[in-house]
Formats: C-alpha cells, structure tokens, sequence
C-alpha cells in the first residue's frame, strides 16, 4: 500500500476532564481508502479521540488536520459538514420517527421552502438500499431491531458524502449474517475512496475488515501497525499491558468442575429453580428449564432468537402467561422483578444504560441501590456500611475510577458494568442472571468478569449467562440452553462442545447436533 | 471560589442577598425586627410569613419534580381544602370553638388526602402523564371548591382559624413555624432515611430502578398525597390570613411561584437530584422579590415584567451553558496570566498551539 497523504493527521491531542487525563499527547492518522481500527480497553481514550475528532469534546492542545488544513470542529454539525460522519454505539437515532424521517433528517430536500415528503422518502429509500436495507421507509424507526436500527444509522451517515465514516461499535448487537453484510459495505465504502475508523472489541472483526491498527492504552499512544503485520496475541498483550493467561486457567477449571460431577451429578436433587412450560404469547414458546445450585447455564442463540426474553420471564421482568416456577421445589410466582430480588434471583439487564445503571447517581449509591430498595426506604443502609460496601467492590472488580463519589454516568462502559455487577452481588443472589454482561466492555474486564462468574458458581451461586459470544458461553457453562425462533431448542451438557457443535444446532434448530 | 460559583445555588443565593441589598437602600429599616407584644414585627419577618404558603407547596412539589412529575393541581387543592374548611366553621352552631376548628382542619386534611391519592392513582397505577394527569385537578378542582362554597365568598369569623394565617407560637408566625416544620420534616424524611435516594433513583432511570426492586409505584403515590396535603396547609394558611375562602382566587397560579421556587432551587424538571435547601432559598427569592415591588415603589402594572425580569437573570446565570461561559472565562484568564508569567520569568515554554476553549456541544437525543 503506497503512503498517501492522510485525509485525518491528528497529532499530540490531549484532554483532561475533571480529575482525569483522557488523552495524553496521542498522535492519529486516517489515509483514504484505509479501514483504519482503533483499539484499546474500556477508559483507553478511543471514545475521546473520536469525539475530540467530531467536535463533541474540544481539545487542550494538540491540532487536528483533516485534508492538510487544520480545523476545529465546534459541534458535530461542522464535523459533517467537514466531511466526517459518526454512527456511535449506541444508536442516536429518534424511535417515534419514521425510517425516512431518520435518514434524512436535518437535510430533507426542500420545495418552495416546504419539505418535499415524497422526494425525502425517496432519496431515504435509495440511501437504504445502499447498506442493503429492504424496509419500509413510512414505518417507525422503533418498530424495527436494534441491528436494523444500526444500519439506519449507518445509511444515514452514509448519505451525508463523508470522506471520513466513524464506525464506534457498530457490530455489538449485529448477528454473523448481518456483520457480513455491514463489512460488504465498508468495502464497498473503503474502495470508492472513504477512510474508515472502526472500533470493535471483536478481534476477529477487526482482523478480517481492517487495513491498519492504533492501540491506545490509558489516554497514551502505543503505536499504529498494519493489520497483517501483528500477531493477535501481540495485540492484545500491547492493549492490555500482560499477559494474558487467566482465560486460559479458567478454561481448563470450568472443564475440571464438569470432568467431576459427570452428566448425572444432579439427578435427584432438587434445582434451585425450575420452570415447567413458562411461556409468554408473542415473545417466547413454553420452555421447560431447570437451574442447579451451583451451576452456570450458559443461553446461546442469535439475537433476537428469545434469549432475554427467556431470562426477563425468569426473573420476574415480564410476567409469563402460561406455565408455573418451583424455587426449590415449591410453588412460586414472581410478579415483580422485586419479588425475584427477595427471592435472591437477579436479573441484570443487557440494556446497562436504559436498564441498569441510575446514571447521575454517584458509584456508592448505584452500588447500594438494590440492597437499599430490598431493606424498605424507613432501614437506610448507615453511611459506614456503604462506604465499605462501594470500598469493598471497588477493590474486588477493579472499578476506576477508585472514587465512590463519581458519578457513575463518567465512567467507561466496562466501570458501568461492573458497578452494577456489584449492585446485585452486594444482595448475596442466589441466581444471578447475566445478559450480556461482557457487550461492548473490553478484553481485561471481560476476563475479569468471566472469572468473576467461575468463582461464584464454586461458591455455590447458580448463574444464568447470556452472551453472543460462543467462545465465551462454552468456556463458562456447565450446560448450555440453545434458542431459537423464540423457543428452546436444545439444553445439553458442555463436555467437549465445540463452537461448530453449537453453531450446528444454532443454525438448523434440530437436537442433532448433541452429543449422546 | 471557583468551587463556590459552579454550586448550583450560588447564583439564586446572590439573587436574594442582591434583593435584600436593594431593599435596605430604599428603605434603610428593612432589616430591622422588633418585638412588639412580644411578636416579632418587620419586613423580613413578613417575607417569611407570607412565603410560607408558597414554600410549604413548593417542598412537595420538589419531591414531585424529583420523580419526574409535576403537580399542576396544588393552586386548586388549596381552594378547596380552605372552602372545605370555612363550610364547615360557618355551618357550625359555634365557630369560635377551637374544637369545631380542629373539625374543620382535620376534614380539609382528609379531603385533600384522597385528592392526593387520586392524582398518584392517575400517575403511578395508570401511568397517565402527570402533566396531564394533574392538569384534570387543576381545572376540576376549583369547580369542585365553588360546589363547596355554593358561589358565594365564605368569610368566617372565627379566632382560633385566624391563628394560622396570623397567630404567633413564642413570637413566631404560627405560618411560618408550620413551614420550618413541613419543611424539616421532609429533609428529615428523604435524608435520614434512604427515601431521598429512591425518589432520586426513580426519577432518573425508572426502568432500572424497578429491576433493581425499588418500588416506584408506592414512591410516586406517596409524593403526590404528600404534595396534596402540603397544598392544603398552605389553602388554609392563606384562607385563615384572608378570612375568607373564595373558590376562584384562593391559591391563583400558587403552583407556578412553586414550580419556579423549585426550578430556582436547582432541581431539575427532569428529574432525578434534588435539593429541598434549594426550594427554600428559590421560595424566598420569588416572596423577597414581592416584597421589593413594594419597598422600592414599582408601579403596580410594572410589577410583573420587573419579576420577570429577575427570573430570567437567574435562570439565565444558573443556565449549564452561562457556567461553562464563566469557567471558559477564567481559564482563559488563567492561561494568559501564566503565559505573561513565562514570558517574564523568560522560559517561554511555548505551551502549544491556543485552541480557542469552547463549550461543550452536545447531542441532543429524544
């Protein structure tokens, strides 16, 4: 690849926000017809950088250049108008709009100074086939999946003409097929010309769509390589600081524990908790499905496939309308996520910001909130004990930063997590149900967090865990759940299971692919 | 100082030392208080005693607020609970009775306590938007206070009723006792206890409160019946100083001085934080602003637009934008004034290109 002149030349760029230094003298550059990744743990500075890029923070010093001449973006409006698009991770977009409407707007072509609806629609519908979107661009934008949201969004970046797309995140809620199809368009993005920076924590994405890497670490640079040029497990080492060979030690523990109890260690005890035909019309089939002490059962499937559903009927999220619960046994009916939490069955939300975290509530309190509800408003939790409490988790999960008084809406991604992590582990749960609680958070707190998940289920909790991610779910579980189309295809023993075996009977739903 | 400027209540409590500045200079006796029969007599007494209404609803209204809510109904419970109230002494065989004035207090309480329970029902069981919701009350309620006084101004004569709006406890208004009390017992109730931590939970993200297992419904219940309540103290305060009850005027547009001595106080009308410190500060500021129409001689058609006009200064200085103005300001300053040090000290370390510091622009999403 010959050197061009690069169409972002970013140099020395540092931020400090209260307290933190976000960026420190980080240099960046983008070349046309580059995808161009950006890597770096939760709280490394790549939000930062790209925001300092879209004019969303304003930087301390440092210049940016984007065609040679430098600029300073003063809102994301002139940064689009520079040429440079952003679709962010979690969609910006407006749900009680149309699709159309979405697209096009702040930019709906005009008609005697009225806006022209039909031509608006129109060109909204061409810039949809263009990401290969085949919807109706009249219905609501709410109405659709958060991955055809995405690639709204993204069309919608697309038709403003950017030189430069940002890309943050933009697979996290995809599926295999749909990321395929999201990379077709990158490249057919990237060879007409535009530079692309694409942010994922999907290593094997970013090795299969990206020409170049910068990895940043702790606000600092730590050097910009190309793609075929660095080993995977260099990468990482150089995002993460070490080695890294938790991963590895907790893989061999998971398949000690399962070589022990054998397939039939349960039989004739009681599960924890059992559901016999709990089913909920329109969102999920009747499902038989039984929790051991103990025991983490991973839920596989592809979005969408009903796998929160499941786990926010368990919990006493959604109310089931069919079939009955035994907690140990006996009868129960949970009618409120609180009744489950005095029952010590947790639910933690895929959704960390919409349904999780109390974002302008301070790291103490977001910690104490569940304990604090499940006491009754009249037993405040004594200030001492939340102190120790927040002290206490802060230095178990590694929160940073370390300051029980931060507003938990300031932290990264991975810190939010792992607040609300220790939010439902200060009630001592008995089942703890986690969706998706390594999304989008990177590789040193998802290893933290998948141990974290080990330790407990020896200590005798049972845990219910939901991810995307194969790799993860097998290296956890016990027995893995399978869904699909909204229903419970298959509930097998993890000896031995292989990716493939999973992605088997994810694919065609039949109960072939177990192991006998 | 910088530290004192971004408090949130810096620019509301200038605002009314600035008042009670002007207010001395017109009149060089304002600040003085007398005791008079052993009363408490002067100005600053009378804009304590004639804030109390509006500051015992505004202490509900910040719990309100807090969820997410507005009570738009508080003007109408307060006609109502007063029309209740003067029925009753004026239907008595013997108003001066402290006994049939204890009757009729108690029954204006009751009545407004199933107001309150019928506007929580409306906003926490059917989920209907409190603006909406509260807006039913609001217009319904001054029909229902006319029912009560059948049209007509009910004026009592009734001494042991006349002692809220204008009896004294050891000196004290008897009004303005019973707002510290209203007031303390609420900062006691959300503060010692960890109800102001739940309110503010609800009021942020209700979605993950509920998983977390905070009961929202009863929190949002409980505020509204509070919030009634409170109207009705402050209906029979105000009818008591008036001696009179009249359905149409009792408490008139009382729920916007309210809702503005919250939004003064620095709790936001989206919810979340709150300060009851800040409502009473934001009361006094909206009474002490009354008060000075008066001291200083503004003409009476003048007086709204002068009101106005210092709500706006506030809300403008308390603006997030006016405060990332001011600190961009004094970085500014501070970063030439080191530069000019540099330069003198002759060590001219350059310190990088100036970008011009702006302010933070955000994206908006619904």
């Amino acid at each position: 690849m010959t050197e061009q002149s690069p169409v972002v030349d970013m140099r020395g760029i540092s931020i400090t926000f209260p307290g933190v230094k976000a960026l420190d003298g980080v240099d960046f550059r983008m070349l046309p017809g580059e995808v161009h990744s950006l890597m770096g743990e939760n709280g490394a500075g790549k939000s930062t950088l790209i925001k300092a890029l879209t004019g969303v923070y304003q930087i301390d010093s440092g210049s940016i250049r984007v065609d040679g001449r430098e600029v300073s973006f003063a809102s994301t409006a002139e940064a689009q108008a520079g040429g440079i698009s952003t679709v962010y991770q979690e969609v910006n977009l407006l749900p009680n709009l149309t699709v159309a409407e979405n697209v096009m707007l702040g930019r709906e072509p005009r008609r005697f100074g009225t806006i022209d609806w039909r031509a608006t629609r129109r060109r909204a519908a061409e810039l949809l086939k263009r990401v290969g979107l085949d919807i109706d661009p009249t219905s609501l934008l709410g109405s659709h999946s958060l991955a055809v949201q995405q690639l709204v969004a993204i069309s919608r970046a697309v038709g403003v003409d950017a030189r430069v797309l940002i890309l943050d995140e933009p697979t996290s809620s995809l599926d295999a097929d749909e990321v395929q199809e999201l990379f077709r368009i990158i490249r057919s993005l990237r060879d007409s010309g535009t530079a692309i920076l694409f942010v994922s924590h999907f290593l094997d994405q970013v090795y299969e769509i990206s020409d170049r890497l910068t990895v940043l670490r702790n606000g600092t640079l730590i050097g910009e390589y190309l793609t075929e040029e660095i080993l995977r497990i260099d990468l990482v080492q150089k995002m993460i600081g070490k080695e890294l060979t938790v991963l590895d030690d907790l893989e061999k523990r998971t398949k000690a524990t399962t070589d022990d109890e054998g397939d039939d260690s349960h039989r004739g005890d009681v599960p924890f908790l059992e559901a016999i035909g709990l089913g909920r019309k329109g969102t999920i089939e009747p499902v038989d499905l039984r929790i051991y002490e103990g025991e983490v059962v991973g839920l596989a499937g592809l979005l969408g496939s009903g796998r929160s559903e499941l786990a926010r009927l368990i919990s006493g999220v959604d109310r089931p309308d069919s079939g009955e619960y035994r907690l140990r046994g006996q009868k129960t009916r949970f009618r409120t996520p609180r009744q489950a939490l005095k029952n010590r069955v947790v639910y933690s939300s895929e959704n960390r910001r919409t349904e999780g975290i109390v974002d302008e509530l301070s790291v103490r309190d977001n910690i104490a909130l569940a304990l604090q509800a499940d006491r009754g408003w009249f037993r405040p939790i004594p200030k001492k004990r939340q102190d120790e409490l927040a002290e206490s988790y802060i230095q178990a999960l590694g929160i940073r930063p370390a300051n029980p008084d931060a507003l938990v809406k300031n932290l990264s991604g991975g810190n939010q997590q792992k607040v609300l992590l220790a939010r439902w582990l200060a009630i001592a749960p008995r089942l703890l149900i986690l969706d998706e609680p390594t999304r989008g958070i990177d590789i040193g707190a998802k290893a933290e967090i998948q141990k974290l998940v080990s330790d407990l289920a020896e200590n005798g909790m049972s845990v219910v865990f939901i991810s995307a991610e194969l790799d993860e779910v097998l290296r956890l579980s016990h027995r893995i759940a399978i869904m699909r189309d909204r229903s419970l295809v298959a509930d097998i023993e993890n000896d031995d299971l292989s990716t493939d075996n999973l992605l088997a009977i994810i694919a065609d739903g039949s109960r072939e692919g177990t192991p006998a | 100082m910088t530290k004192l400027m971004s408090n949130r209540l810096f620019w509301p409590i200038v605002m009314l030392a600035a008042l009670l500045v002007v207010n001395l200079i017109a009149f060089p006796g304002f600040f003085s208080i007398q005791i008079r029969d052993g009363h408490l007599f002067g100005s600053l007494v009378d804009i304590l005693r004639n804030g109390a209404p509006t500051l015992i609803i505004a202490v509900g209204m910040t719990l309100v607020i807090a969820t997410r809510g507005i009570d738009l109904s508080v003007g109408a419970v307060c006609a109502i609970s007063g029309a209740v109230a003067c029925s009753i002494i004026l239907g008595s065989p013997d108003p001066g009775s402290v006994a049939t004035v204890a009757v009729a207090i108690g029954t204006a309480l009751l009545i407004s306590l199933v107001l309150g329970v019928w506007n929580g029902f409306l906003v926490s069981v059917l989920k209907i938007q409190p603006i909406i919701a509260t807006l039913i009350l609001m217009t319904a309620g001054r029909g229902i206070a006319m029912l009560i006084t059948e049209g007509q101004i009910l004026t009592v004569r009734s001494d042991p009723f006349k002692v809220l709006g204008s009896g004294f406890i050891f000196g004290i208004p008897v009004a303005v006792v019973l707002a510290a009390v209203i007031l303390g017992l609420a900062a006691l109730l959300t503060r010692r206890t960890a109800l102001g931590l739940l309110i503010e939970s609800v009021g942020i993200n209700p979605e993950a409160s509920r998983l977390a297992g905070v009961r929202s419904k009863g929190l949002i219940f409980a505020v509204y019946v509070f919030t009634a309540v409170c109207a009705a103290i402050a209906g029979l305060i105000l009818t008591s100083n008036q001696t009179s009850a009249d359905a149409n005027n009792t408490g008139l547009f009382i729920e916007l001085d309210a809702i503005l001595a919250v939004v003064i106080g620095g709790t936001s009308l989206a919810g979340g934080r709150f300060s009851l410190f800040g409502t009473l500060i934001g009361a006094l500021v909206i009474q002490t602003l009354v008060t000075t129409v008066y001291t200083v001689g503004i003409p009476p058609i003048a007086t709204m637009v002068f009101k106005a006009a210092v709500v706006t200064a506030v809300c403008l200085l308390q603006s997030p934008r006016s405060a990332e103005m001011i600190a961009a300001a004094r970085a500014r300053r501070a970063r030439r004034k080191r530069l000019v040090d540099d330069a003198a000290s002759g060590s001219g370390t350059g310190s990088g290109p100036l970008t011009p510091t702006r302010s933070d622009s955000k994206e908006v999403s619904v």
